[in-house]
């Protein structure tokens, strides 16, 4: 056998070795997640919320809730502004306002999430002087905003420009153009984007620490402390009963799920579009 | 005249794509636009409805007349400019999103224009010679047609608007033999109501379907008449030279 075909097995070989190794945390942490997590889920887990300690049962229902509001309004304020932002930079960013928000999205997203955090509760919860669902938003909100804006920019850029020039000379303003001709075309790709950026918030517990904070009962309104999966994970994790302790591994795991779900549709989708 | 064309000059940043172009072109009648690769011809036609001004670092001077009226005017508009000058594309260039029908009619919902769209659907597909290929399917996707369907769908897509000029950018050169027949032909019968420019690299495509023949090298507009004359007995060397193919 020659040196070069050696080589060529060996380093093949290596490779393969160090994607093993790669491997070897993420499935334990699937094990981990599951093996502990799954013994504790219960139709009570879903549907109940927290017991007052010393009792068993209780379930993390109004924390489940809690996430999909607080997304929900992060996503009110995020989406329109990320994706608006995005649709300027694709349309209008050659620009030195266009670069300086490319550059500020870029910074933005370079932040780390407590930091984040630090700000809403600076700039929200101070004034409010309350933790609330809404500060809980605003925080995930700056988070989406400049992965949106960017991953907008970009698949707004692909929609080839012989569409636009098709609607323009059919006499459609450049604006309306825009929205319903170049944003219409690119939304499936939008979409995904929109899903994995609503995967990536649901997952944060930094900047919901001091903001949203959390509750033991339900809440819907949005100047109440609210409870969400992510910071009853940490809550129940550091808490010294071992109850808790099993909670903490259902509720990652039924946190995992959720966004391993929202992570999978939005794959899902832009591989449909593809075809 | 429908369309009058003086002293027409265009650039891209520094490069001066049109050299003082006059031309006229009367009312139901179609003008050929031939040249080599890079000529202008596109440039001119988009000048017409002021599509040109749209690439970022594009200029002209000169004037543009559409049925006497100044173009650039101050009180016209592109946008309504563009709904009385439809323009056909070199490649079909349907809305990927919408379905055959909504294609059609894309122009008055886009625009907020109402009426009978079943009606004015079937009518400009009817015109653009398409109907009896898609009537039993008008909700599929346009992108389920084939390409010459694709670039008779976007002819309909312009005639719905009820424009008075047709410009179209070479708007056979992506498709077969049998399809371009198909434009061609629907061109002949187009003249009737529209002005048509049409831009072609094909000059048998010229003479088939044109009035008038106009000639442009190098952004200059070289030779412009009857399309006879200027493929049996042109007036210029470099024209003759074209059209027998001994160069472009």
């Amino acid at each position: 056998m020659s040196l070069r075909r050696f080589t060529n097995g060996f380093m093949t070989a290596l490779c393969a070795l160090a994607l093993l190794v790669a491997l070897v945390p993420l499935v334990s942490l699937l094990w981990l997640v599951v093996s502990h997590g799954v013994k504790g889920l219960s139709l009570d887990f879903f549907t109940a919320i927290p017991a007052p300690v010393g009792e068993t049962g209780g379930g993390v229902a109004n924390a489940i809730a809690g996430t999909l509001y607080i997304v929900g309004i992060a996503c009110a304020f995020g989406v329109p502004l990320g994706v608006g932002a995005g649709v300027y930079l694709a349309e209008r960013g050659d620009s030195p306002l266009g670069d300086a928000i490319r550059f500020t999205a870029e910074v933005l997203s370079g932040v780390p999430s407590i930091v984040v955090g630090i700000v809403a509760y600076a700039l929200v919860v101070l004034p409010m002087r309350r933790f609330s669902a809404l500060a809980g938003g605003a925080a995930l909100a700056v988070l989406m905003v400049p992965t949106l804006a960017r991953s907008t920019e970009e698949l707004v850029r692909l929609v080839p420009r012989s569409l636009r020039e098709a609607s323009l000379a059919l006499g459609v303003p450049e604006w309306r153009t825009s929205l319903r001709v170049v944003l219409r075309t690119a939304l499936g790709g939008i979409m995904t984007a929109i899903l994995l950026a609503v995967a990536r918030a649901a997952g944060e517990t930094a900047p919901l620490l001091f903001t949203s904070l959390n509750n033991q009962y339900w809440n819907w309104r949005v100047d109440q402390p609210t409870a969400s999966l992510t910071v009853q994970i940490f809550n129940y994790a550091v808490s010294p009963y071992q109850d808790w302790h099993d909670k903490a591994w259902s509720a990652a795991l039924v946190l995992l799920l959720l966004v391993g779900t929202l992570s999978l549709a939005g794959r899902l989708l832009s591989r449909s579009r593809v075809r | 005249m429908k369309i009058e064309v003086h002293g027409l000059n265009a650039w891209f940043k520094a490069n001066h794509a049109l050299r003082n172009v006059s031309l006229s072109v009367p009312e139901n009648t179609v003008l050929a636009i031939i040249g080599p690769s890079g000529c202008g011809k596109s440039t001119f036609v988009r000048c017409i409805n002021r599509m040109h001004e749209l690439v970022p670092g594009a200029r002209q001077s000169g004037k543009v007349l559409v049925d006497g009226q100044d173009l650039h005017a101050r009180r016209v508009d592109p946008v309504d400019l563009r709904r009385r000058v439809g323009m056909v594309f070199q490649r079909p260039n349907p809305f990927p999103t919408m379905s055959i029908f909504d294609n059609v009619v894309s122009g008055l919902k886009l625009n907020g224009i109402g009426g009978d769209y079943p009606k004015l659907a079937e009518k400009s597909l009817r015109e653009a010679a398409l109907w009896d290929e898609v009537k039993d399917r008008l909700q599929h996707s346009a992108l389920s047609l084939s390409g010459g369907q694709q670039q008779r769908l976007c002819i309909a897509r312009a005639l719905a608007i009820e424009p008075e000029v047709l410009l179209m950018d070479e708007p056979a050169s992506a498709l077969d033999p049998i399809a371009t027949a198909k434009i061609e032909e629907l061109i002949r019968e187009l003249r009737e109501s529209l002005t048509i420019v049409i831009v072609t690299h094909n000059m048998q495509q010229a003479a088939r379907v044109s009035d008038a023949t106009a000639f442009f090298y190098m952004g200059e507009l070289i030779e412009h008449g009857p399309t006879e004359k200027i493929f049996t007995n042109p007036r210029e060397t470099r024209t003759e030279d074209y059209v027998t193919g001994k160069f472009g």
